[in-house]
């Protein structure tokens, strides 16, 4: 079963980094994977760095296959520091090449991971439009 | 590492008495059955020996056993070779929802042919019902095929009340016994069966070597044809050494090993059962297989304890190892009537006569520890 799956798969697997909940975080997705149940959700904490919005910190929390689960811990991985704009480009591409790839049949776990960031950058934009609607 | 395999109702290890009884069939006695001389008769008398003690486990009579190459064969060749030999007066088959992938595929793959086939229910522990099975069948019926022992969850169908009700009807009955075999008993005449599918790597034999009892007077179509062996039904030069190991595999296994694996499988389960929000899938007692059990963990995945637990060294199968490819829930747990997300959160741990009771407590302990892990990272489980 665990065959297929790269050192670098299992290592997140095994060993998730960024796993966990933020106490009042600035956004959040909630994504579910319409191939496979699975569900995943994203927190995220935004900060400024030289004028830009940034992702102070990110957690995750995942129902899912192994896959999914080391997708998640790579996505948070590669998209800590990172600004908003460079952090919503991440593909599953990106995921899974940063895992040293992915088994064909699970190339689809990795759609839940960048989703699910976007989601969560998505709903601090809204958040922050409201905001910023209210202030007016 | 330790190593501790709990994937049984997958394949087995070989039993060194059988690897020992095969060896000199391929580098000494390793004649063709069919040959007119004395190596020949050689390979010949020890197919024979071989088909006589599996015709004498389960009551049947030698010449009622075709050797085949594995237990997806002989279950292909039970319906398509009674389709092709009853169609078209007859094109209607009764089976259920919880067959092995090869009996499903080889109905659908019949239905293509012009066949017509009633997928039968089960109850919440995977029973089949006797009576829906009586009123499934119709004019045009000519088989039921129903799993004796069920390869996931372990469920023992009553197959002596369906037989009974299949001789009355006039309609021949066929069941899968590859898990049940030597587990528990099957006897073709007790239990009114009129073809059986048997495999001999999930006994401690070779893999890739099955049978069929057929009895005797039922018109079959082979699939093969070529030489004529297997009394015309099966040609194919027959794979000696794997015949003589699956009829050793038969000879030494025992009731009372049965009898150990069934404790230790209830030991398991109850271990298991000291796990908040946990189910066991499936019948329970002498209704399940002796060596299966299947639990369902709430919010989490069971590919993922699954590929957790394996890192630990412990072998364990989501579902069936065959569909551990796929993504689809097990069809088998769907029947049952749970729900996708519940099904996709399932393991199967099979347990066989070398299984210790250290081994179990090991594997309840990387259970455990495993099942915390996963639902902390699970957001279902908060
Ligand atoms: C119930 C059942 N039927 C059929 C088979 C197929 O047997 P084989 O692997 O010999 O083709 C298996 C196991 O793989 C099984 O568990
Ligand atoms: S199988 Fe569902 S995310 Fe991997």
């Amino acid at each position: 079963m665990t065959l297929d799956y790269s050192r670098e798969v299992m290592k997140n697997f095994m060993n998730p980094k960024n796993m966990g909940e933020i106490k009042n975080p600035d956004g959040i997705g909630k994504v579910g994977n319409p191939s496979c149940g699975d569900v995943m959700w994203v927190y995220i904490k935004v900060g400024k760095k030289g004028g830009k919005e940034v992702i102070k910190d990110v957690r995750f929390k995942t129902f899912g296959c192994a896959a999914a689960i080391a997708t998640s811990s790579m996505i948070t991985q590669l998209a800590k520091g990172k600004t908003l704009r460079e952090a919503e480009k991440i593909t599953n591409k990106d995921v899974a090449k940063s895992l040293k790839g992915l088994p064909p049949i699970k190339m689809h776990c990795s759609n839940l991971a960048s989703d699910t960031l976007k989601k969560a950058i998505e709903d601090y934009e809204n958040k922050k439009l409201k905001k910023n609607k209210g202030k007016k | 590492m330790k190593e501790i395999y709990l994937d049984n109702a997958s394949t087995t290890k070989v039993d060194e008495k059988v690897l020992k009884a095969m060896l000199p069939y391929f580098s000494e006695k390793y004649g063709n059955p069919s040959s007119p001389h004395l190596k020949g008769e050689e390979a010949r008398r020890a197919v024979e020996e071989s088909r006589e003690i599996i015709a004498k486990s389960i009551s049947a009579r030698q010449k009622e056993i075709i050797f085949t190459g594995s237990g997806t064969e002989s279950n292909s060749f039970a319906l398509k070779g009674l389709f092709f030999a009853n169609y078209p007066e007859k094109s209607h088959i009764v089976t259920t929802k919880i067959e092995h992938d090869c009996i499903l595929n080889a109905c659908k793959w019949l239905e293509k042919q012009g066949a017509k086939v009633t997928y039968l229910d089960v109850d919440s522990e995977g029973f089949v019902n006797p009576k829906d099975v009586e009123k499934a069948i119709t004019e045009k019926t000519f088989l039921v095929s129903v799993i004796h022992g069920n390869n996931e969850i372990g469920t023992i169908q009553d197959l002596k009340e369906i037989g009974k009700i299949c001789r009355s009807k006039g309609v021949l009955f066929h069941t899968d016994a590859c898990q049940s075999f030597t587990k528990t008993s099957l006897d073709v005449k007790k239990q009114n069966l009129d073809l059986v599918t048997l495999n001999a790597h999930k006994i401690h034999g070779p893999k890739g070597v099955g049978a069929l009892y057929i009895r005797e007077g039922i018109r079959i179509t082979p699939l093969l044809h070529g030489g004529s062996q297997e009394f015309k039904l099966r040609s194919s030069t027959e794979n000696v050494p794997a015949i003589v190991g699956f009829a050793k595999a038969v000879k030494i296994s025992r009731a009372r090993d049965s009898v150990k694996m069934q404790k230790l499988r209830d030991y398991f389960i109850k271990g298991l059962m000291e796990i908040p929000n946990i189910r066991l899938n499936g019948a329970t007692g002498n209704k399940r297989i002796c060596n299966n059990i299947n639990i369902s963990f709430r919010n989490i995945e069971g590919e993922a304890i699954g590929s957790f637990l394996s890192v630990k060294g412990v072998f364990a199968s989501t579902g069936s190892a065959c569909s551990s490819k796929s993504l689809e829930p097990s069809h088998v747990l769907l029947a049952l009537g749970m729900s996708p997300l519940e099904a996709n959160s399932s393991i199967r741990l099979s347990i066989s006569k070398y299984t210790t009771k250290d081994e179990i407590d090991y594997a309840l302990k990387e259970i455990k520890n495993t099942v915390e892990r996963l639902r902390k990272i699970s957001p279902l489980a908060s």
